[in-house]
């Protein structure tokens, strides 16, 4: 039992790594009270340009890096549009999206069909050798180590830093926030950008680390279940961790399930990740008194200095 | 070709809500323009051009029409199939296309309904069943023989005796596919079995890849896919297995672990039928194709696979081609044990179009 238990769990890691990191990067954009729906876009960005950059200059930290870069260049343009020029978030989220889709694919071109071993795994010297544990939490590439990294981190940031105080401040109202003298379109400027960066290491996690290939579309959907992941996770980072790997898990469950032979349809089976996550982070997030606590009441709302 | 690109947005309304997909349904349209030979073909595809899988192979063999044949033919990529797929058939008819290939099951009913608005069309829906008027023809692949023939290879070389069986969805072309290689796999090596893991999509590579980790921790030492990307393939290769490849050549993504790929091989079907609007003889067919006509081929056999199990799997081949071998002779008994046939029987086109129901040797429930 335990020898498919090891190599289930971290194939669970795996698949449940993109997740934290596009989902944190897009909770910190709308703790700003930025909703960004391109996250699907920025990953394949992310995807295609650290598959590019890792086959040419065979350096994974350079392929890591540019992921990082081009999801960040994305929300960039995103920023300018929606905080430059108070275009409405939804729909240039939406744009963002449609335009990563169709720049990845077109800058992919060439690619498909490309081999590329994958990154490697950096086994932790003497803690890897501890049974069970070792080959679970010690034994994997450093965007995986880097995902607990950034949950702590961004946990951290925001309950016990000034910084984030004054992002979660923006993002619940930025009228008064701009009153006491805080630059809000700065802050989401960064907000964005970060939550690009985030979502463009996830699209490099899947081309690099995953399934390390480019084809179009590889995210699959990937950037839309993080979006819902924040908001069942009522933007606490704990809890979208949670909720990744809770996702990522009974995906993986399922399929062992089905290997195994057990006598459930597989449609229900494909279902049961969606449906489990959804009712699990309803369920321990229904107080409805931290909800409106933890969610960012100015999300979605432009903002001017002038208004 | 500017129309490569303008379609994106339906391939961003299958992950959205239907209430914003709806906003998004107005924009799909071809760029067209005339060309020297005056005859315009259209592809609608399902997936995208890159997918390396079923939509790549399409559009080699629409490649290969422009350049044997020097018509113009333009193509749109990532339909979804419903109600985008009958826009954008409408669009292709109305744009001057003569002939127009819709490249998936689901196209059907969008298909049949804009034919019957355009008699002057020549319509070609893949894997589909309904021609209901004189314009629409069907074709489609006997993908069942190439599974024959990887089985025969898994059979030999499974030391396990559990091979894995990655599938998208269950209808009648995947089980057909599914027990087609598990007879093939059991003439060999009647002691194995086939476990077979439903993944509801035709493309994800992550999950497709997961799906082959599962198999593989469970015990199987060799992946068959019913799925388009090379994910599986990757896996194979990294936990030190065998794999074979799906529509095309996927022996660049394993070179240790794939053993061949089924190649679809649309070319000269399409330059066949292209011709025959140009001369004026075409006339609604269904076409089941295989081995024999070359529309199921292989890529080379990789360097794993021994010399006695390729003569083996190039018997079968052989078999096929000339009819002595039919991978749906009997005697054939189902999951339970029971005979569906014996003896000298071979199942028709009919049953195997129909197809629902594991043969023996195939683990785990069917989803209903």
């Amino acid at each position: 039992m335990v020898d498919i238990l090891i190599p289930a769990i971290i194939t669970i890691i795996t698949a449940s790594t993109p997740l934290v990191y596009a989902a944190l990067g897009e909770m910190i954009a709308e703790k700003s009270g930025v909703l960004n729906l391109g996250v699907e876009g920025m990953m394949l960005m992310g995807a295609v340009t650290g598959f590019i950059a890792v086959t040419q200059t065979s350096s994974v930290m350079i392929g890591i890096l540019a992921a990082m870069l081009a999801g960040a260049g994305m929300s960039f343009i995103f920023a300018v549009l929606v905080l430059g020029l108070q275009a409405t978030q939804v729909a240039t989220g939406l744009a963002l999206t449609i335009f990563g889709i169709g720049l990845s694919a077109l800058i992919g071109q060439g690619l498909v069909g490309v081999a590329y071993e994958g990154i490697p795994k950096l086994s932790i010297p003497l803690l890897s050798d501890i049974p069970f544990i070792g080959p679970i939490l010690f034994e994997h590439d450093i965007l995986v180590y880097g995902s607990f990294v950034i949950t702590v981190v961004v946990s951290w940031f925001l309950r016990k830093t000034r910084a984030g105080l004054i992002l979660r401040a923006v993002g619940d109202s930025h009228h008064a926030a701009h009153a006491i003298g805080y630059p809000v379109i700065r802050i989401r400027y960064m907000a964005i950008l970060f939550g690009g960066a985030m979502a463009g290491i996830a699209g490099g996690y899947l081309s690099l680390a995953y399934s390390p290939l480019w084809i179009e579309n590889m995210s699959a959907g990937r950037g839309w279940i993080a979006l819902a992941l924040v908001v069942f996770a009522t933007w606490r980072p704990a809890r979208v961790f949670f909720g990744a790997y809770l996702f990522g898990g009974i995906t993986i469950l399922q399929l062992h399930a089905q290997a195994m032979g057990a006598g459930v349809p597989s449609q229900v089976m494909s279902m049961l990740p969606y449906l489990a996550t959804i009712m699990v982070l309803v369920l321990i997030s229904r107080d409805q008194k931290k909800i409106k606590m933890n969610s960012p009441a100015c999300i979605g709302q432009p903002f001017h200095p002038s208004s | 070709m500017i129309s490569r690109k303008l379609n994106l947005l339906t391939t961003v309304t299958r992950k959205m809500p239907a209430m914003l997909a709806a906003l998004l349904i107005a924009v799909t349209g071809t760029s067209v323009h005339a060309d020297g030979h005056g005859m315009k073909v259209g592809f609608i595809y399902v997936g995208p051009t890159g997918d390396h899988g079923w939509t790549y192979r399409h559009d080699i063999g629409r490649q290969s029409l422009e350049s044997e044949l020097g018509v113009e033919a333009t193509f749109v990529e990532s339909v979804p199939e419903g109600a985008d797929a009958e826009r954008v058939i409408r669009q292709l008819a109305t744009s001057g296309h003569k002939l127009i290939f819709t490249t998936s099951f689901g196209y059907m009913n969008p298909t049949n309904k804009v034919a019957k608005e355009f008699p002057d069309v020549k319509f070609e829906h893949a894997t589909g069943y309904k021609r209901e008027s004189d314009n629409v023809s069907t074709y489609s692949a006997r993908f069942y023989e190439g599974r024959a023939v990887i089985g025969t290879i898994a059979g030999h070389m499974t030391r396990t005796g559990v091979v894995g069986y990655i599938a998208s969805f269950p209808i009648p072309e995947v089980i057909r596919g599914i027990n087609s290689f598990t007879l093939a796999m059991r003439k060999v090596n009647p002691d194995a079995v086939v476990r077979v893991v439903w993944v509801n999509t035709w493309y994800d590579p992550g999950k497709e890849g997961d799906a082959a980790k599962a198999l593989i921790d469970q015990g199987a030492d060799i992946i068959a896919q019913h799925t388009d990307s090379p994910a599986a393939l990757q896996v194979a290769e990294d936990r030190g297995v065998f794999a074979f490849g799906q529509a095309s050549d996927m022996s660049k993504f394993a070179p240790n672990a794939h053993l061949t790929s089924i190649v679809n091989n649309w070319d000269p079907y399409y330059i066949e039928r292209a011709k025959a609007v140009m001369g004026g003889t075409w006339a609604s067919v269904d076409t089941w194709n295989g081995i024999r006509e070359g529309m199921v081929s292989f890529s080379p056999y990789g360097d794993a696979v021994p010399a006695d199990v390729r003569a083996a799997a190039d018997a079968v081949k052989e078999g096929i081609a000339s009819g002595s071998i039919h991978p749906f002779d009997g005697p054939l008994n189902n999951q339970a044990g029971e005979q569906v046939i014996g003896s000298g029987e071979r199942l028709g086109d009919g049953d195997l179009l129909g197809m629902n129901y594991y043969v023996e040797g195939v683990e785990g429930d069917l989803p209903g």
